[in-house]
């Protein structure tokens, strides 16, 4: 007999498809076995869950499909250590653990009717693209969207999919930039916070959310600054480790706050109250 | 009403045989030079005069405990299809904790709130807890290094327990304190114990006196504590000899960290949770090589920070360290917890943080 609601045990679920993003990330979708919990099962744009591969153990990862999209729950995986290099040899077909929704979430009523401001770096563009993804599902609800995006070069470019789908939407404005020059790359090339301060957006009646290498985002949060941002129209999301997920096992604190539980969602204001250790 | 139930002392292994026939009983024996809870069976002397050199937390948090099993099943018709089978292990047998002390049983209750009082309780956790009854001898004698009253407690605080015992000069007094205390103490070996109520009460009284008073918890402590978070100096100063062996949070009552690994042999393995603690480098460790906490002051920073501003800040004040001075006693390099906080309280009093 199990008991109901052990947050310790995963639920099993199977690999439906595997999308290669670039050289070393991976996205995974995933569906419970049991469809009938795949048909209870909700969670708000911004929160994680933890993939279990039994044998290897468990990673924390932002569920990047949107959940106005339920079909399955997507995953994205950049090979880092133990877990994520199990993760890659994994096939279509294949089972997994999945301990979700954890965590807080983005803001997302308190956005409503602002322009949304996306700067990304990297793979730090998953936890963006599940609340792009929600917006454009509810893109009434929100004035302007513009996208900043950078990656290394092309091809460390994640979700090119989407990106070829933002860039033909009106209704989105997207712009792309690598690190360098790189053959047949037509669009920008500089650091993202470098084309965030050539695009310069307004501050006015905006929320911008970033999230992305920790060196990219210190330059970005000065950039914004300086266009005027104020603390509370910053949003970011952190990473730690973790384990437990349920703000028990001591890993991911700073100072009293839990950032499996009480995150990984964070205004800059917010950040600035707890002490500095990330 | 608490019940009272008197003792002699020559019938205190008559209890334990009894009380082991029901359920499991464990109780403090010497093992070696140290003292350790062990299941009682006849062959075991309980040592009741000294606290147990570990406390009893690993009797409802295990030092390891498996949280589930899964088995890989090749299919018969589709060999490249394996399947993954999934089998809680949440078997827990009531239990009595026999001779704790005040302090380790408030342990407990710094455990109960993130493991249990919250919107994902622990069911591991919980399930044992429920089903365990803790008898606390309340202290003879203050042990070296030991500090409860610095931080709420006393050597015969009834918190946390469900029965405390008095040792008196021929016997033991028993006072129920919950209603599984009162269950316990219906058994026909005790003898009407309210006329021993006011010895045990001098008894508690001059014990009190003895322990040592580091220093006071006052409401600014949590601050005190916080504000001292980026003075690099003061922490590096207070770390400067440890050693981040982590000795301190095996030993406490109060620690309780873990990690969650998978161990496998052949196509099943297990879930394993164990101890683990925030003095250890890789306990942060990130798979970027990114450490938040690569300094052993940091750690300790962390861990002094934990149990007197951060668990206080969540859970109305409470001090998440019941003064049991274990770490204090058996720190191979002798930091003293109580120290660190006296300084810390010092510091910010003369530089006015």
């Amino acid at each position: 007999m199990t008991t109901v609601n052990n947050p310790y045990l995963p639920e099993l679920a199977t690999i439906t498809k595997i999308i290669e993003e670039t050289p070393n990330i991976k996205s995974y979708q995933v569906v419970f076995d049991d469809q009938e919990k795949m048909g209870r099962f909700s969670f708000e744009p911004g929160q994680v869950g933890q993939l279990s591969v039994f044998g290897t153990g468990e990673s924390t990862f932002v569920i990047n499909s949107p959940p106005t999209r339920m079909e399955y729950l997507q995953f994205s995986v950049m090979k880092a250590g133990e877990v994520t290099g199990v993760l890659h040899d994994l096939a279509e077909g294949d089972q997994v653990g999945v301990r979700a929704p954890l965590g807080n979430w983005f803001p997302y009523e308190e956005m409503k009717g602002k322009k949304i401001l996306f700067i990304g770096g990297g793979i730090g563009l998953a936890p963006l693209r599940t609340l792009i993804l929600f917006m454009l599902d509810n893109r009434d609800d929100y004035d302007d969207i513009t996208i900043i995006y950078g990656a290394r070069t092309p091809p460390d470019l994640c979700y090119k999919d989407d990106l070829k789908d933002w860039e033909a939407r009106a209704d989105v404005n997207l712009i792309l930039t690598v690190d360098a020059e790189y053959p047949e790359w037509d669009k920008r090339i500089g650091f993202v916070p470098t084309v965030l301060s050539e695009v310069a957006p307004s501050s006015e009646n905006t929320v911008a959310i970033t999230c992305g290498p920790p060196i990219m985002i210190k330059f970005v949060l000065q950039g914004l600054a300086q266009l005027k941002f104020k603390d509370e129209q910053i949003i970011t999301t952190l990473e730690k480790r973790m384990k437990c997920g349920i703000g028990i096992c001591g890993r991911c604190n700073i100072g009293s706050m839990y950032v499996c539980k009480d995150g990984p969602v964070f205004s800059l204001a917010q950040l600035k109250q707890i002490p500095p250790e990330l | 009403m608490a019940k009272l139930g008197y003792l002699p002392k020559e019938k205190l292994t008559a209890l334990l045989e009894a009380l082991s026939k029901e359920q499991r009983l464990f109780v403090p024996c010497q093992a070696g030079d140290a003292v350790l809870f062990q299941q009682y069976d006849a062959t075991k002397t309980p040592c009741l005069d000294r606290p147990a050199t570990t406390p009893p937390k690993g009797i409802i948090f295990p030092q390891d405990d498996t949280l589930f099993t899964f088995t890989y099943h090749k299919d018969a018709e589709d060999l490249k299809k394996v399947s993954v089978e999934l089998k809680e292990n949440l078997d827990v047998a009531p239990t009595i904790i026999f001779g704790a002390r005040p302090c380790d049983a408030k342990g407990f209750l710094i455990y109960d709130r993130p493991y249990t009082e919250t919107d994902t309780p622990d069911p591991y956790y919980k399930k044992r807890r429920d089903m365990t009854a803790i008898m606390t001898l309340a202290c003879p004698a203050p042990s070296p290094g030991c500090f409860c009253t610095s931080v709420g407690g006393d050597p015969a605080d009834k918190d946390g327990s469900d029965v405390l015992i008095t040792q008196l000069e021929s016997g033991y007094l028993f006072e129920s304190i919950t209603e599984k205390g009162e269950t316990i103490l219906q058994n026909s070996l005790f003898e009407e114990g309210s006329s021993y109520q006011e010895q045990a009460q001098r008894t508690h009284e001059a014990v009190a006196e003895l322990v040592r008073k580091p220093f006071q918890v006052t409401e600014e402590l949590t601050q005190k504590v916080l504000s001292l978070f980026e003075n690099d100096s003061f922490w590096e100063e207070e770390a400067n000899k440890c050693i981040s062996c982590g000795a301190c949070t095996y030993l406490c009552p109060t620690c309780y960290c873990f990690n969650i690994t998978d161990e496998q042999a052949g196509s099943s393995g297990e879930r394993i949770r164990t101890w683990d603690a925030c003095m250890f480098y890789h306990f942060t460790l990130e798979a970027s090589g990114h450490n938040p906490r690569a300094l052993k002051h940091q750690r300790l920073k962390n861990r002094v920070g934990h149990k007197f501003s951060y668990y206080p800040q969540k859970y109305d004040g409470a001090i998440a360290c019941c003064g049991c001075g274990r770490c204090v006693r058996y720190c191979p390099v002798s930091v003293d917890i109580s120290e660190i906080v006296a300084h810390a309280q010092e510091y910010t009093n003369d530089h006015g943080e």
